[in-house]
């Protein structure tokens, strides 16, 4: 579902990781092959700087996928319906399938899956700021589908053709399975919007607060993104933050209007030279202040996370001892 | 510490008559429980009527690094292919 960009949210590493003592040829031949868009594959040699940005980033949006089912998961016993119930749970079962799929993507890079957790529990880890944000009404989750999975598919549509070769075979499963989470928000906001005045200020209110977060999940402004350049020369990024967000206010400005429901920004304004919509400032320091970890649930979601895995642990052992026994009692049996 | 369960790779035929494909990876203690998370992650939407899940260990593959003297040789013997051999147009069912 989603993957922010982190990078320069700690100010004192703004320098662009560095290329560094690597086989010139081989990196001549690497830089070659990705300019010529071919698809780098895990037993290709690759720089260092390559290798390391695609774990943060593929393990980034991993732990994203698995933290986001927690505010989702959360509202499936309160869903409306029986309907909005089988729709929501298949959802969270989805983002549960992306998780794993990104998971793998990342372990093709020689981390292992309990590194990656373990870098997300203790903190080391970061995962996207749009979770530690509360969901407080149902609309909140029509607003989450329709904004929050929209913006991350903006996100993901170019990153099915990122270098990475399993990265990019795993966005193609996520781009696929992701359209149903942002049409069944949107209907959800619709449904809202169409309901009681009760119901329509809900689904005001829910766009209120998930707008400007949701514009901050594209990362921070291009010449505040410094991993940006090389990651775009590397194809590892197709399209800057600045482009996508674009994008992301062009498509949803009409969202709205369509519905009756009004974006929260008075600077938001249609550009006819520019042919997009100009639209207001971003609070970054709010954007920091949420990577740092103080968004208002931020606590909660890792320690229920943490609970989750830790509470879990005796299941996953057992399976191991369980399938070591059969293995030997089969040895033993032939 | 590690504690990862083993690497299985899942491969999915689509439909009858198709060979099955890669699909993905996933984790699992046993060949039973490899399935049944296959099942779960990767057939959630009818991509297929069959599963093979294989220990990602069990895999031998070749070196990259030697994708030219493995492959390479196969692009001067056109004359495998049939478009290599100029026959007549009078000439028929050739």
């Amino acid at each position: 579902m989603y993957t922010t960009d982190l990078s320069g949210k700690d100010k004192k590493k703004s320098e662009p990781t560095p290329l560094k003592q690597e086989d010139p040829k081989l990196l001549a031949a690497f830089e070659a092959r990705v300019a010529n868009d071919e698809f780098i594959e895990p037993k290709d040699w690759m720089p260092e700087a390559y290798r390391r940005t695609l774990v943060r980033q593929i393990s980034q949006h991993a732990h994203s996928e698995i933290v986001g089912m927690l505010p989702e998961g959360n509202w499936i016993t309160r869903a409306p319906s029986l309907r909005r119930k089988a729709i929501l749970l298949a959802k969270v079962q989805d983002e549960g399938g992306h998780g794993l799929y990104l998971y793998a993507a990342a372990e093709t890079l020689g981390t292992s899956r309990a590194e990656m957790i373990e870098a997300l529990h203790s903190g080391k880890a970061k995962y996207s700021t749009i979770f530690n944000y509360p969901t407080l009404t149902w609309a909140d989750i029509g607003a989450i589908g329709w904004l929050v999975d929209g913006a991350a598919i903006m996100n993901q549509v170019p990153l099915q053709r990122t270098s990475f070769g399993p990265y990019a075979r795993a966005m193609v499963r996520v781009c696929k399975e992701e359209s149903f989470h942002q049409r069944q928000g949107y209907e959800i906001m619709m449904a809202l919007a169409g309901g009681s005045r009760e119901q329509k200020r809900m689904a005001q209110d829910a766009l209120a607060r998930w707008w400007w977060p949701s514009l901050m999940m594209f990362g921070p402004p291009d010449d505040k993104s410094p991993n940006t350049e090389q990651s775009i020369r590397w194809r590892i990024k197709r399209e800057t933050n600045d482009e996508l967000r674009q994008k992301f206010v062009d498509v949803s400005v009409p969202q709205a209007e369509a519905i009756g429901l009004s974006i929260p920004d008075k600077k938001l304004k249609w550009n006819e030279a520019r042919g997009h919509y100009d639209y207001g400032e971003i609070d970054w320091e709010e954007f920091y202040a949420v990577v740092r970890g103080e968004g208002s649930v931020a606590k909660e979601r890792m320690q229920a996370r943490v609970k989750a895995w830790e509470d879990g642990a005796w299941v996953r052992d057992a399976a191991l001892v369980h399938a070591a026994k059969r293995t030997a009692a089969k040895i033993a049996a032939e | 510490m590690n504690n990862d369960w083993p690497l299985w790779e899942v491969f999915i035929r689509g439909k009858g008559g198709l060979s099955h494909r890669h699909a993905g990876s996933l984790h699992a203690a046993d060949p039973a429980m490899a399935l049944d998370h296959a099942r779960d992650a990767y057939t959630r939407r009818m991509e297929g009527v069959s599963l093979w899940v294989v220990p990602s260990a069990q895999i031998v593959a070749s070196d990259p690094a030697q994708a030219g003297p493995l492959f390479e040789p196969a692009e001067d013997k056109i004359y495998r292919h049939p478009t290599f051999y100029t026959i007549p147009d009078n000439v028929k069912h050739l």
